[in-house]
């Protein structure tokens, strides 16, 4: 067989935090990802897809990283059933793009279309619909997974879910996921009907979704972190469902999957950092605020506008300047509101400015050993880098492990791996499992190193 | 790997008792207690350092390592590589040597060439070729401003510092596409025990001084610090002074 050819390529993140160098190989073939793990050397190999994880989850310093996303093709779909087989590298952008027109929609969108097939298993990524339909892997039927030995186990829940749920939230570190099948849910429009609410305060959010977030099949709020005292928390809650046909207005009727997202514009590659400071954040947290209605109902927004507003901004992570920025996310049980009300006042006290911070209800967990999800309330948010930032998140780290919650391995970039381990209580079964399948730690990440996974 | 926030898991300390190498290891640290390698001669002085460390919470290896003693500086690095990456290494150790004697005895010289600038030259390209390796981490040296333009006070010692000094800028260019960061810091009169006795120069900072400037640079991104800050304007007008100006200086 042909040596596949590599390149030295330095790789960071999307918060571009902590770039590392790693020998880059860009596999098109189910025989390049063979050969690349049966060659790789001590400093191991990770498939990387589309590069949207925060931290350094899919990069591998010394190592090799093998880029999926050459492997992109849609091997079959049945219209009926729903059932879509494609290539790890294939991106739910261009799934959402083939499956519309055909009635489909992918099952679980995160806050972006430019992921792979491979990262969204690999990371158990979650939506806005979380809360009824559960995260990533509960619509995936089956997968094909590269072990580190070469051969390729094809995976279900029922024939083999121990490997399944390792691998599912596995974060890539179980093996290579060429295929999978994923069970796309009918749709009959390309639009979803919005509700839009506008809360006081945090309390506020959280009872209005206590009372009724399950009647909406997705929900969201973004929530203002720059403003104090009374206002603590105060936020735009978004729920809505997928429209109906006949629930479009009349000039949406005639093509009601119609799907075309505007051409990308694309932030400056040395976009001045000193533009992202305490007011020019206030500012916008205050407009988005305010912007929003105080309550509307019944609102129809397409795919972008609900779902992916960053996205069309290419490269939007830049704007942070070259420090770069992390995104912190983490899970809080119910019951757990009285941390949750003190992590949101920490953080505005803080000052960490901060666009977008978003608080989401999650429903039922999934059997995912590293799964993140579990039941209870998500706050994510995006923070730039600044000197005093380590020590507040080791705080805020503290208060999570104390209300029984847990980070976001996707979205990680500076935990460490005491803390992490006693968030997962299931990471010694993960790790059995991984060390049956790959004991020579074949795959591997900055990450996995990083927090001893 | 330094992590989002600049947190480490493991230092390498060349020069495992100095003050300064050592300060920047507990300025690192913060709430964090990233495990330590110390390389430096096998002496008491060492080990209790070492111990005080553990006290801390580190985890502390030891390196053994001779500056003047060449057959030791290559097993050392490899050594301290062997425990696992290594995200930042600190090139601290050096001489202030005996000012007149070094420019007037042969052995004291080449002891302070040797100290001062061969031993971190050569360390340094092993330390280089390791952090390529395994893809990342960081360099932070301790130049000196006294490199900056030798003074007939202590033109050795300045000699040595200014070498080394040009020795890691370029390497910080070199390493730069393989992005290994080398940060040079160029500190004036520190008041550790190797100046003790010595009367203080004007801006005379202590060690924690220059970790604390050392650190912000390192995870700012700078590659030159100055400690104290304003020493680079200091710097800057001596670089220009005319010789005949220069020479009567009283610093």
């Amino acid at each position: 067989m042909a040596p596949v050819t590599s390149t030295r390529r330095l790789l960071a993140g999307w918060g571009q935090t902590s770039p590392t160098v790693a020998e880059f190989v860009a596999a098109t073939s189910e025989s390049d990802v063979r050969a690349t793990v049966e060659d790789a050397g001590p400093r191991g190999v990770l498939a990387r897809g589309l590069g949207r994880s925060y931290g350094d989850s899919a990069q591998n310093g010394g190592g090799t990283v093998l880029d999926m996303t050459g492997l992109s093709r849609i091997l079959s779909i049945d219209a009926t059933t729903g059932e879509v087989t494609a290539e790890a590298g294939v991106s739910l952008d261009t799934l959402v793009r083939v499956l519309l027109p055909l009635g489909l929609f992918v099952p679980v969108l995160p806050g972006t279309r430019q992921v792979t097939l491979g990262g969204a298993i690999a990371a158990d990524i979650h939506g806005k619909n979380h809360h009824v339909e559960g995260s990533f892997g509960n619509h995936v039927a089956a997968m094909d997974l590269l072990l580190a030995d070469g051969s390729v186990r094809s995976l279900t829940p029922q024939t083999e879910p121990e490997l399944f749920w390792a691998t599912v939230g596995g974060m890539g570190l179980t093996g290579v996921v060429l295929r999978a099948t994923l069970v796309a849910k009918p749709v009959e429009s390309a639009y979803f009907l919005v509700d839009t609410e506008r809360t006081r305060d945090l309390d506020d959010l959280m009872a209005r979704l206590q009372a009724n977030d399950d009647e909406y099949t997705y929900s969201v709020a973004w929530i203002d972190l720059v403003a104090r005292g009374a206002s603590t928390g105060r936020a735009v809650l978004t729920r809505g469902w997928s429209a109906r046909a006949d629930q479009l207005p009349r000039r949406l009727r005639s093509r009601p999957l119609h799907f075309a997202p505007r051409t990308r514009l694309t932030a400056p590659a040395l976009f001045p950092s000193g533009l992202l400071n305490k007011a020019t954040i206030a500012a916008f947290n205050e407009a988005f605020y305010r912007r929003a209605p105080r309550e509307e109902r019944g609102a129809v927004q397409g795919i972008g506008q609900f779902f992916h507003p960053l996205d069309a901004v290419a490269n939007w992570n830049r704007v942070y300047g070259p420090r770069g920025f992390l995104q912190y996310q983490f899970v809080m049980p119910f019951g757990a509101e009285d941390a949750m009300r003190t992590a949101v006042e920490r953080l505005s006290a803080a000052g960490t400015a901060s666009f977008l911070a978003v608080l989401k209800r999650f429903g039922p967990g999934n059997p995912g050993l590293l799964s993140f999800p579990t039941p209870g309330w998500t706050l994510a948010l995006d923070i730039p880098v600044t000197p005093e930032l380590g020590r507040l998140l080791d705080d805020l780290d503290d208060l999570v492990l104390s209300a029984g919650g847990r980070l976001y391995l996707a979205k990680d970039s500076r935990t460490t791996a005491e803390a992490l381990h006693r968030m997962y209580p299931r990471i010694d079964e993960w790790r059995r499992v991984r060390d049956r399948v790959d004991p020579h730690r074949v795959f591997t990440s900055d990450q996995a190193k990083r927090l001893s996974l | 790997m330094m992590d989002a926030v600049g947190d480490v898991q493991r230092v390498l300390v060349l020069g495992g008792t100095s003050e300064i190498g050592l300060a920047v290891l507990r300025r690192l640290a913060g709430r964090r207690r990233p495990a330590a390698v110390l390389a430096g001669r096998p002496t008491d002085r060492l080990d209790a350092v070492a111990a005080e460390l553990r006290a801390e919470g580190h985890d502390v290896d030891l390196v053994h390592f001779d500056a003047e003693d060449r057959r030791t500086w290559a097993p050392a690095v490899e050594k301290a590589f062997a425990g696992g990456d290594v995200d930042v290494v600190v090139v601290a150790f050096g001489i202030l040597g005996d000012a007149e004697r070094a420019w007037q005895d042969p052995d004291d010289a080449a002891a302070l060439a040797t100290v001062n600038y061969t031993a971190p030259v050569t360390m340094g390209v092993d330390v280089a070729a390791r952090l390529r390796t395994q893809g990342h981490g960081a360099l932070v040296v301790l130049s000196s401003v006294a490199g900056q333009r030798p003074r007939r006070s202590n033109f050795a010692y300045g000699s040595t510092k200014a070498g080394l000094d040009a020795f890691y800028t370029g390497l910080r260019e070199a390493l730069r596409p393989e992005g290994i960061r080398v940060v040079v810091v160029r500190p004036g009169f520190v008041r550790t025990k190797m100046t003790q006795g010595m009367p203080a120069a004007p801006l005379a900072v202590d060690a924690d001084r220059v970790a604390e400037a050392a650190v912000s640079g390192l995870r700012s991104g700078r590659e030159v610090v100055w400690a104290p800050p304003p020493m680079r304007y200091v710097a800057f007008v001596l670089r220009l002074l005319p010789a005949p100006l220069f020479r009567r200086l009283p610093v």
